[in-house]
């Protein structure tokens, strides 16, 4: 069997609030999967109880051949874990947090101290070596963790939001690096709510919404069983008028949120030659994306509230 | 809680890889450190040896200074594995996440656990050597018996230490800390003989000593100091080593509820 993580029936509550509600998720090697959830969907504790930090109410789990959480211990030696919040060590330079990680899988000193080079260069961090961490930017810090999770060259790699909090160089060169990853074979399991991260990245990926899994495929299969071809957006100050006369004649399905309408249509040249006549609208016509399907899927209404 | 809470600890030698880290984070601060840990108690057993000695020709059957140095010698160690165990321990668990790293990696929360209580008494080691140091110094004992204080000052710290953790997995801020200290160890400090024999507190308050970890430490100390073999080692002894195993398993099981969440 080549599955690297298989997850079954998954199941965990927190008094009455279900958190992860039957998911069941296969991982081949070499693939990357994507979570993809609003907030409070259930993805963090998804990968907690992957990890085996948390006990499942129920359901079976096995990481790289390791019953989990029972064998937990044994499967994340060969995994790499990059949180959503970092927690480097703020006391230790750059190639410490290296080192002292490295030492938690049981590395000796002088194995770990071969493998830093690299792993700093992987991280564009060699000039920083023997800086300390509060000095170091957001999106190096990020980088610093990423190589961290690499230290004992792990099988597969867990990464929770990888990318919240970047600017959008941190966030290309975060994607560039994750892309050699896949490149070089590594499994990798990634929660994000960035529809265009998902997109480029992952080979499948799950849409969570409240605990359960709604739909799960890869982006470009996910498009078309879920949405409509084209999206034409309707905005302006006589949008809302013409939703009522006109949206319905003219596309499959539309949506309105604040001022603007969402036209999902296979064939746009219909409404898009009605809407040329009309001066006071405006629109923008594009090809159906992730977002599209995400927002379909789990409701445009906002979830942490 | 559910009942995986409550099983026995499972420990292994991953241990270890933490504790060093303690110990490299502590070697960038050592100078201070040390400095800390011989300040407070040295004001105490000078100023008071010395100050409140003089109008005392004798407490305990020897001199106020070394009555109070073996007392100094556990107070001490006590103090350093509380505030390791609570602040350094509660920052290392919730303000820098990194016991969350950690548990990332082969390591389990026992393991941390284990480790915290370790490195709190060994800070308490060091901080019980110098202090024993400076006695040795000042000419207060001459005893080579005053050497078992060493071993004494780990095992008062790994009690502490343990007790200070339950704490540490209770606590929802630092304020918290606050409470632990003016309602258990200060009191504790002047009720297990530190100051003065717990034979003149009222009865009522001498019973109360009799079961507090401190009393039976400073039991063990104050003979050692003088020379001499302490009766009742043996049950002194297991009383700390009972107060950490429960300190450590209780603390075990509050912490594994807590970060379940």
């Amino acid at each position: 069997m080549n599955a690297v993580l298989s997850a079954l029936n998954l199941r965990k509550s927190y008094g009455d609030q279900v958190v992860v509600d039957d998911v069941s998720i296969m991982l081949n090697k070499g693939e990357c999967y994507g979570l993809l959830g609003p907030n409070g969907a259930g993805k963090t504790t998804t990968l907690r109880l992957m990890l085996g930090l948390i006990e499942p109410d129920g359901g079976e789990l096995s990481l790289l051949g390791h019953a989990v959480p029972r064998h937990a211990r044994e499967a994340r030696l060969r995994v790499g874990v990059v949180p959503q919040v970092d927690n480097l060590d703020p006391d230790f330079t750059v190639a410490e947090n290296l080192l002292v990680y490295g030492r938690y899988f049981g590395m000796k000193d002088s194995e770990i101290r071969a493998r830093i080079p690299a792993l700093l260069e992987f991280a564009n961090l060699t000039h920083k070596r023997d800086v300390k961490i509060p000095t170091l930017s957001g999106g190096m810090k990020r980088r610093l963790t990423l190589a961290r999770a690499l230290v004992n060259d792990p099988d597969i790699i867990f990464l929770d939001e990888p990318t919240t909090g970047l600017d959008p160089q941190a966030r290309h060169l975060i994607w560039q690096r994750l892309h050699e990853l896949i490149v070089q074979g590594k499994t990798l399991l990634l929660t994000t709510h960035f529809m265009d991260e998902a997109e480029r990245l992952c080979h499948r990926l799950a849409i969570l919404d409240q605990g359960r899994m709604v739909a799960e495929d890869s982006p470009r299969k996910l498009i078309a069983q879920h949405i409509e071809a084209q999206v034409v957006e309707v905005f302006g100050e006589r949008a809302e008028a013409w939703v009522s006369e006109h949206a319905a004649r003219y596309s499959e399905r539309f949506e309105v949120s604040g001022e603007t309408a969402f036209c999902y249509v296979n064939d746009a040249q219909p409404l898009l030659k009605h809407l040329q006549a009309q001066n006071e609208l405006r629109y923008l016509h594009r090809p159906a994306n992730l977002e599209d399907v995400f927002l379909k899927l789990t409701g445009r209404e906002m979830r942490d509230q | 809680m559910s009942s995986h809470h409550f099983s026995p600890p499972r420990l292994s030698f991953r241990f270890f890889p933490i504790w060093r880290r303690h110990l490299l984070v502590w070697r960038k601060v050592a100078a201070t450190s040390i400095i800390g840990h011989i300040a407070d108690p040295m004001i105490y057993l000078l100023g008071l040896g010395y100050g409140l000695g003089s109008f005392l020709p004798e407490m305990g059957g020897t001199s106020y200074m070394v009555f109070l140095a073996a007392g100094t010698v556990c107070y001490s160690t006590m103090n350093s594995a509380s505030f390791e165990a609570l602040y350094s321990g509660f920052s290392r668990m919730h303000e820098q996440r990194t016991w969350e790293a950690i548990m990332n990696t082969p390591v389990t929360l026992d393991d941390i656990v284990f480790a915290e209580m370790l490195w709190a008494a060994s800070k308490s080691l060091l901080s019980g050597v110098t202090v024993l140091a400076v006695i040795w110094l000042l000419g207060l004992s001459h005893s080579p018996l005053s050497l078992w204080l060493i071993p004494l000052a780990l095992l008062v710290g790994l009690c502490f230490a343990a007790l200070g953790l339950i704490m540490t997995a209770l606590a929802p801020s630092y304020d918290f800390f606050m409470y632990y200290f003016t309602l258990v160890i200060t009191p504790m400090m002047l009720l297990s003989g530190v100051f003065f024999p717990v034979t003149q507190l009222p009865p009522l308050w001498q019973n109360v000593a009799s079961v507090l970890p401190l009393t039976h430490a400073v039991d063990i100390a104050r003979p050692l100091m003088m020379g001499v073999v302490p009766p009742g080692t043996l049950l002194h002894v297991a009383v700390l080593l009972g107060y950490m195993l429960c300190g450590f398993y209780v603390s075990l099981v509050l912490f594994r509820r807590r970060l379940s969440k």
